[in-house]
């Protein structure tokens, strides 16, 4: 369960103190899909950041299942990122020098797990890459790269999944391939899925929409259900 | 993150840029090919000059005279004239010295030695006759110096090789008449080159009986009379030990002297001389590293620039492995193993250069002297140690900035 209680996040740049976030109190429950709007400098990347223990907030808490996450070390942070948060970016981050499938067994080498190999493999089938492991990133098409970087956060079998405009560079079809492929980790693996986004067609697809503007909540809602039903195909 | 895992990351970095590591690389490969190359040279000359002296024979001990005091003006070792000709003889007197079997007197001055249009400035040593095997000399054509040369004063000359090819060429000198220092002497007979020694030491010499050398070529006369010398070589029987020989001789000479308090010569053994020349010589080796580890410094500082160039290059991935769950000591371990890897390769690849042309330069001829060179693998297993703490000393920086960065920056970087 993810709890923010009163969080501030405050950037300076030279003089000038930046309050990226402002006192923002949110609670998302396991097992939930909630999609964040906002215009670009609304906050919703730094939120972001902040669940997902890459960032610590400068005032308030933020609570993952309790505990403190402002209080840990950045050693203990790293772990938490390594075991539980599964990371989308817009602009993918894959290392380009390694195969897709080296690419997928990158966080089980920071978490000394073994059979990476296999793991990464079955990661890459769920995506539907499977024949696609040994090429670089270079190779593939924007889609498939994205289906790589979730394969990567997938693969350690993480309870949530933070994806950061994940279609953000994608055309349509290739879009909703990629919000298909995070709906059904939601449903069938129960996997908590916060998605940052600007396009109201993306949000339309989660259960609840977050809206944040200068840093603050605006809207919180829960969308009826059906209202999200274009995509539908088994993958 | 297992070791392995540390290892096949570096590689895999370190290949994608293989200009670049290759680069960096050579800066290591030549400091340490210098280092062994160099050492490697010094080590042959020291053993090519310390086996020249143990040629002569590991039965020797060298009598020289103590130091002169005039005045409070202190001379230094050996230049008291204390030590005479009539000293060198009353060893052989086996009542009191019976552990001698041969004293060879010996007085070196400089000086020139002219032959018709041909010059050279050499080393001229007044010697007996007992000088030829004592030093294990042999005379390649002509004589050698007698008693009856060293009874009569008489201007004969023996050459060394050397100095005999500078002034002959190919003709034989035997018969032919030299001007030292301005004296007509008749040159009896020419050494056999003693070949080898690294600085051609014994075959740029001439030899003339120990009583000339004193009184027509020496300018210093001692005020007791007799021959002074400037030490004696002395040669102990088979079956006596060295140390009785020390003994014997210091009574004697004491006897002699009429010396009661401080001695006004010292004896020593072959075996102090090599100790002495390594110890000379090894401050020169030392030179010669120390000049190559600077070289060795210049590669460490290229790899430490490298590796600041590649965390800036690198940022991003940094931020993308932190993401994943690297650790910050993951990431020092990344780059550090790149940079010691960087250097231990250089240091192997080095070791290997240097040992190649040091076998190279092994026998062969450099301005005129022949050379030697000796490998050591304590040197080949201390420049690789060195190379890979230079890796890690020079790399720890880098990977320090790299394991700091902040994910987000890291992450944001373009």
């Amino acid at each position: 369960m993810i709890e923010l209680e009163n969080v501030s996040k405050i950037y300076r740049m030279g003089e000038v103190e930046v309050g990226a976030l402002q006192n923002v109190s949110v609670r998302i429950d396991d097992g939930e899909i909630a999609a964040i709007m906002g215009p670009s400098g609304s906050g919703k990347s730094t939120m972001m950041n902040v669940v997902g223990c890459l960032d610590v907030p400068s005032e308030g808490r933020y609570l993952l299942d309790g505990q403190d996450v402002g209080q840990l070390s950045d050693d203990r942070l790293a772990e938490i990122r390594g075991r539980e948060i599964g990371f989308v970016f817009q602009t993918y981050n894959l290392l380009p020098r390694l195969s897709a499938q080296a690419n997928v067994e990158l966080p089980l080498i920071y978490g000394g797990r073994r059979d990476r190999g296999k793991k990464a493999m079955e990661a890459l089938d769920r995506v539907g890459l499977a024949d696609r492991a040994s090429h670089r990133p270079t190779e593939l098409s924007g889609g498939q790269q994205q289906r790589v970087g979730i394969a990567r956060a997938l693969v350690k079998e993480p309870r949530i999944l933070l994806a950061d405009e994940p279609t953000g560079n994608l055309d349509s079809r290739s879009s909703e391939e990629i919000i298909a492929i995070l709906r059904s980790l939601n449903e069938e693996d129960g996997i908590t899925v916060i998605l940052v986004t600007h396009e109201t067609e993306i949000a339309a697809h989660a259960r609840r929409v977050v809206s944040m503007l200068d840093g603050r909540i605006v809207t919180d809602q829960v969308q009826e259900q059906g209202a999200h039903e274009v995509v539908d195909e088994p993958i | 993150m297992s070791p392995y895992d540390v290892l096949r990351t570096a590689f895999t970095s370190m290949g994608a840029n293989k200009m670049r590591a290759g680069l960096t690389l050579l800066g290591m490969v030549i400091g340490v090919t210098a280092v062994i190359s160099l050492m490697a040279i010094g080590k042959g000359a020291q053993e090519s000059i310390t086996s020249r002296i143990e040629s002569l024979g590991t039965n020797l001990l060298f009598v020289r005279p103590g130091a002169s005091s005039q005045g409070g003006v202190f001379g230094g070792q050996g230049s008291a004239g204390t030590l005479t000709l009539d000293d060198a003889y009353a060893m052989l007197d086996p009542t009191l010295t019976p552990s001698v079997a041969a004293a060879a007197p010996e007085l070196s001055i400089g000086g020139q030695i002219v032959a018709g249009r041909e010059n050279t400035s050499t080393q001229i040593i007044g010697v007996t006759p007992e000088y030829e095997f004592v030093r294990n000399y042999s005379v390649a054509s002509g004589s050698f110096v007698t008693a009856g040369h060293v009874l009569n004063r008489s201007e004969v000359v023996v050459l060394g090789s050397r100095v005999a090819e500078t002034l002959f060429g190919f003709r034989d000198p035997v018969g032919q008449t030299v001007r030292i220092n301005a004296r007509q002497f008749e040159v009896i007979g020419v050494l056999e080159s003693q070949g080898g020694s690294a600085f051609g030491l014994f075959d740029d010499q001439a030899l003339v009986p120990v009583t000339t050398a004193y009184y027509r070529l020496s300018a210093q006369r001692t005020n007791q009379g007799g021959v002074s010398v400037g030490s004696i070589n002395v040669q102990v029987r088979d079956g006596y030990d060295m140390d009785t020989a020390v003994d014997e001789i210091a009574t004697l000479l004491r006897l002699r002297h009429r010396t009661t308090e401080e001695d006004d010569f010292t004896v020593s053994s072959q075996q102090e001389t090599i100790e002495t020349l390594e110890e000379t010589t090894d401050v020169f080796i030392m030179f010669l590293g120390g000049i190559a580890g600077i070289s060795l410094l210049v590669g460490g500082i290229g790899i430490m620039n490298i590796m600041l160039v590649s965390v800036t290059e690198r940022t991003r991935e940094i931020g993308i492995r932190k993401a994943m769950g690297a650790k910050r000591r993951d990431i020092l371990f990344q780059f550090v193993s790149e940079a010691s890897l960087l250097s231990l390769g250089g240091g192997i690849a080095g070791v290997v250069a240097g040992y190649v042309l040091a076998r190279m330069l092994d026998g062969r001829d450099l301005a005129g002297q022949p050379f030697e060179t000796a490998f050591s693998t304590d040197i080949a297993a201390l420049a690789l140690v060195v190379s890979v703490v230079i890796g890690l000393f020079f790399g720890i920086y880098p990977a320090m900035r790299a394991a700091r960065l902040h994910p987000i920056d890291a992450l944001r970087y373009e």
